[in-house]
């Protein structure tokens, strides 16, 4: 099923305007889905069978640039039953963004999250065991951003070298 | 909602109530058998283990943030440092997402053919080196050590082999967007195939040294299942995903480069009602390495067989400087699917770079797979789901 | 008299440690030449002073010399293991790395000798010396060769059952005091380990005591020279007249001692926490086990006890099954008896290297099945065909001996016959089937509780 298809699918299914679909200029097309459909979306696009995206490839966060207000959580889903794919993409602001979570769609988007989380300080809500993943528990800040400061010192060792 | 995420965030060790019978164990970051840096986080109850809690991020070398900071030729041997055992495959995946990205720009020719011959090699002479790893540091993990040094004795002639092929002997930096960094040294394919004719009979020692063994088999048959429901709910790709059943490989499901034209299975688990077997259990994910081995030196011989074709080892580039755009890309690296997922703006650099490890998101399953087993059995499953620590923290 | 007296005092000495160990190591001769030596050397001192410098001096001797036979096992094992694994292990410390571990030693002692500040500190300085003390107090009763053993004890292999039963208690100090879960863990596992170890080796060992009908060690070895030995030759050759001493041992007596060797051999591997079931320090689950905090030296005594307690299995196994320090043809041979049984010892050693380097490990039920399942109710079985097959060959005679023959070679051929027969002819798959024993309904059982377990997620 195509990006087209499945996009008129969710449409007629949510009734929803804010969902959008981007094909031109872009090597893959994405959906773009407003941040508080994206778990039922998710559940939606799992459970149907005959669009079964069974697996989550890819949970990432995208920030741009430092001057945009905003930032994207990505997700990359691929149907194993099928096998299609489809992107979607959710916009958050920077000043406190919370999402959704679909842990409970797809059992790998726990870690995921909690890197977007640690990466980028986008709270997942809903999400059952939210922390830092990769950088220590003390760490301040989500270093991804492109507006992101480095710690003069972490622990008392100086950090710009 | 929103309170429960941010009390979560407090939760940051296990709570051990005193006076239960529980003890909590820290298991790594240094311990012989966590394969690098994990650290484990055990409630254990004598030697059955209620909760393992992996910790992660010991090796986090902002793979993602300096590659922001790079351009992307500059970007190739950071993925060396991702999966440092099988980084032929890491370069080549990235060089992939990258090529994807430029075939929108029409300067750009492709790959040449002589080049998609060289990475193929390389690649599964890779493969065969990271699952003589994976096999011999399992063997060592449930105990035998002698598999162990078998299989470095085997590793180190392929290791030999990339260090005639491109001077290093674990970081290659070989594969290049558009090709590969150089041509053959002399007499290469006549060492390849010495290995090879040495090599194949090899694997079923080592099936007959440690794979049949029946201790062996006592503590890995039926041990922890991860059947294709599950194995697909946590992302697990590549030898996990087979293991469980699932007859599901890049390398012939979507074919990339020039794996269509070469002709061998895909080993998948299978049930073995005798032994015991099931889909999924740490034997059947282990067993699928083993095939595995036997099918790269298929096609390596059908390489060597049908001789490389003549030409140039890397497209003519003035710069690598994808149009803007955004690609996903998977590659099967042997640990599983390696995604690369860029976002470039048309310059040099690109804005986004993100990693998608196989063994970080078959490593978020053992916490599920770990439960209610024994302190031996953990170490099992963390052989078999085969991971590597760089790539996991990246 | 007084070997009753030093019987006794030995016993006492399974309880206490060093100081009172190494005396009577040497007290125990006393009632031939250590007192003839002491009386007539040193008659001007009362006569138990005597005695007891004659002991202290031979105790000195004796730990002296002893420690030898570790460094000779530990080199031994890196070069086994170095051949099995296609390598030529130490090659750099003297010719063929012969100094090798002369040179680790030497490293050992001189490195820091640290103490967890957290841990018991006597208990941490305590446990090495105790398990080092009751292995080498193991060697005390070994008969050698003739002429040299230290003690030749009416209770020898009782005394040597239970003072080596004592070194699980100095592991289990080990791992408690080190202040370390995973030392703890090595503790526990080889406690458990070594008290269900020890009921098949006893009962193993009771065969043997029934068939012999002495505890002594030099009883036992006398006991495996006897029909045959004294009887007709079999055949001459080249003058020699071959006795056929071989047909005595222990292990060809009966078909029941025959499968008591068998158990003993696995128990003891056990006993002294070599790979299969190496569980109490398995490196890659407990990283190091109960030793996990030691360093420097006291981990060498660690691992020169382990060495010794291996080659004190592998001699009292030769003593008790294979003919002790006797030949394999004659019992008046032109062999030193104590190349004989070093000989022996050490083809034993071999073989638990063997499958050291060879096997994976076993996990801690099944390390508990096997034992509690298999190998104690296969020693009663031992110690009732033992009785029954005693009732009927009171004495040893050519037909007892020839029926264990043919029974022990039927049981040979028919494994061997089964495991080829059917072992060739299979496909890959079904040899991994027939290797495989959890089985079909082992299999129903898996999916269930897998089910039950995960049910909710599908």
């Amino acid at each position: 099923m195509t990006t087209q298809e499945i996009f008129s699918r969710l449409q007629s299914k949510f009734e929803d305007n804010d969902i959008s679909i981007e094909t031109e200029a872009v090597l893959e097309p994405f959906i773009v889905v407003p941040s508080s459909l994206i778990a039922l979306i998710s559940e939606h696009l799992c459970r149907e069978s005959d669009l079964a995206f069974d697996s989550l490839q890819c949970l990432s966060g995208v920030d741009l640039s430092a001057s945009d207000e905003t930032m994207e959580i990505v997700y990359h889903l691929f149907s194993m039953t099928h096998q299609h794919d489809l992107t979607l993409k959710v916009i958050v602001p920077k000043v406190e963004p919370h999402v959704p979570t679909v842990e409970h769609v797809w059992k790998i988007a726990n870690w995921h999250e909690r890197e977007v989380y640690d990466l980028y300080g986008v709270v997942f809500d809903g999400h059952s065991d939210l922390r830092r993943i990769l950088l220590p528990d003390d760490w301040e800040g989500h270093p991804m951003r492109k507006d992101y400061k480095e710690p003069e010192i972490y622990r008392g060792m100086k950090v710009p070298y | 909602m929103l309170a429960q995420s941010t009390a979560s965030e407090e939760r940051k060790f296990l709570e051990l109530k005193p006076f239960s019978d529980e003890m909590v164990v820290s298991m790594g970051p240094q311990h012989p058998s966590t394969h690098g840096v994990l650290r484990l986080e055990l409630r254990l109850d004598g030697e059955i283990v209620r909760e393992a809690i992996p910790h992660i991020g010991y090796l986090h070398r902002c793979f993602e943030k300096h590659a922001e900071n790079l351009s992307y030729q500059q970007i190739v041997p950071f993925t060396d440092r991702m999966d440092y055992i099988a980084a032929m495959n890491q370069n080549w995946g990235f060089c992939l997402a990258v090529e994807e990205l430029m075939s929108a720009d029409p300067k750009f020719a492709g790959v040449p053919e002589r080049a998609e011959y060289l990475r193929v090699l390389a690649g599964e002479l890779n493969r065969i080196a990271s699952h003589l790893l994976a096999f011999g540091t399992y063997g060592m993990d449930i105990g035998a050590f002698t598999p162990f040094l078998y299989a470095f004795r085997d590793r180190e002639k392929i290791l030999l082999l990339f260090e005639k092929l491109c001077g290093a002997r674990l970081t290659y930096n070989y594969i290049r967007v558009g090709g590969v960094s150089r041509d053959l040294p002399p007499g290469f394919l006549d060492d390849v195939r010495e290995f090879i004719d040495y090599f194949e009979p090899k694997i079923d020692e080592y099936n007959a040294l440690l794979t049949n063994n029946k201790i062996f088999l006592e503590r890995t048959v039926g041990v922890a299942i991860m059947d294709e429901a599950m194995a697909i709910s946590y992302g697990a790709t590549g030898p996990n995903l087979r293991g469980a059943g699932r007859k599901w490989d890049l390398r012939k499901d979507e074919p990339y480069s020039i794996y269509d034209r070469f002709d061998f299975d895909i080993p998948v688990g299978e049930e073995i009602p005798e032994a015991g077997a099931v889909l999924g259990d740490c034997w059947n994910r282990y067993k699928v390495r083993m095939d595995e081995m036997k099918e790269s030196v298929k096609i390596i011989r059908q390489v060597l067989d049908g001789g490389l074709p003549d030409g140039p080892i890397v497209a003519a580039m003035k710069a690598i400087r994808p149009p803007a755009g955004e690609v996903f890309s998977r590659s099967e690296a042997p640990r599983g699917e390696l995604g690369f997922y860029i976002v470039s703006d048309g310059s040099v650099k690109p804005v986004r770079l993100k990693a998608k490890s196989p063994c970080f998101c078959a490593l978020s399953a053992l916490q599920e797979l770990s439960r209610g087993l024994m302190i031996a059995d953990i170490i099992a499953i963390i052989g078999s789901i085969d991971i590597v620590m760089g790539e996991v923290d990246r | 008299m007084v070997q009753q007296l030093s019987s006794q005092f030995l016993h006492l000495t399974s309880l206490l440690s060093v100081e009172t160990v190494t005396p009577s190591e040497g007290s125990a001769p006393g009632g031939n030449w250590a007192q003839a030596f002491a009386s007539q050397f040193l008659g001007f001192l009362p006569g138990w002073i005597g005695l007891v410098l004659v002991m202290s001096v031979v105790a000195a001797v004796f730990v002296a010399v002893v420690p030898l036979v570790p460094l000779v096992l530990v080199l031994m094992e890196r070069k086994v293991s170095a051949w099995i694994q296609d390598r030529v292990g130490p090659m750099r410390v003297g010719p063929w790395g012969l100094l090798q571990t002369l040179a680790d030693g030497v490293k050992l002692i001189f490195k820091e000798d640290l103490i967890p500040p957290q841990a018991d500190k006597f208990l941490f300085r305590f446990a090495p010396y105790l398990i080092f003390t009751c292995s080498f107090a193991v060697f005390a009763a070994i008969p050698f060769s003739q002429r040299i053993l230290v003690s030749d004890l009416n209770i020898g292999i009782f005394y040597i059952i239970s003072i080596s039963s004592v070194v699980a208690i100095g592991v289990i100090i080990a791992g408690w005091s080190s202040n370390s879960k995973w030392s703890l863990f090595g503790a526990m596992r080889s406690a458990a380990q070594m008290v269900s170890y020890e009921i098949p080796i006893g009962l193993s060992i009771l065969t043997v005591i029934m068939m012999a009908q002495t505890m002594s060690m030099e009883g036992i070895v006398a006991a495996q020279n006897g029909a045959f030995a004294e009887g007709e030759p079999i055949i001459t050759l080249l003058g020699v007249e071959v006795k056929g001493t071989i047909l005595d041992w222990m292990i060809f007596r009966s078909p029941f001692t025959f499968l008591a060797f068998f158990v003993y051999f696995l128990s003891s591997i056990a006993e002294v926490n070599r790979t299969p079931f190496d569980l109490p320090e398995a490196e890659s689950e407990l990283v190091a086990g109960f030793h996990t905090e030691y360093s420097g030296m006291r981990f060498a005594v660690f691992f020169i006890a382990e060495y010794a307690n291996v080659f004190a299995v592998c001699a009292i196994a030769a003593t008790l099954f294979l003919g002790g320090w006797q030949g394999i043809i004659d019992e008046d041979q032109f062999i030193p008896g104590l190349l004989i049984i070093f000989g022996k010892t050490f083809l034993l050693v071999f073989v638990m290297m063997w499958i050291r380097w060879t096997l994976p490990r076993l996990r801690v039920d099944q390390l508990m099945n096997l034992c509690w399942k298999y190998l104690i109710p296969i020693s009663f079985f031992n110690i009732l065909g033992t009785g029954i097959w005693g009732l009927f060959f009171r004495e040893d005679s050519a037909l007892s001996i020839g029926l264990s023959f043919l029974i022990i070679s039927l049981f040979v051929v028919s494994i061997l016959g089964i495991v080829f027969n059917s072992f060739g002819k299979l496909k890959p798959a079904d040899q991994t089937a027939l290797a495989g024993n959890i089985g079909a309904a082992n299999l129903q059982k898996l999916k269930t509780t897998w089910n039950e377990r995960h049910g909710q997620q599908k």
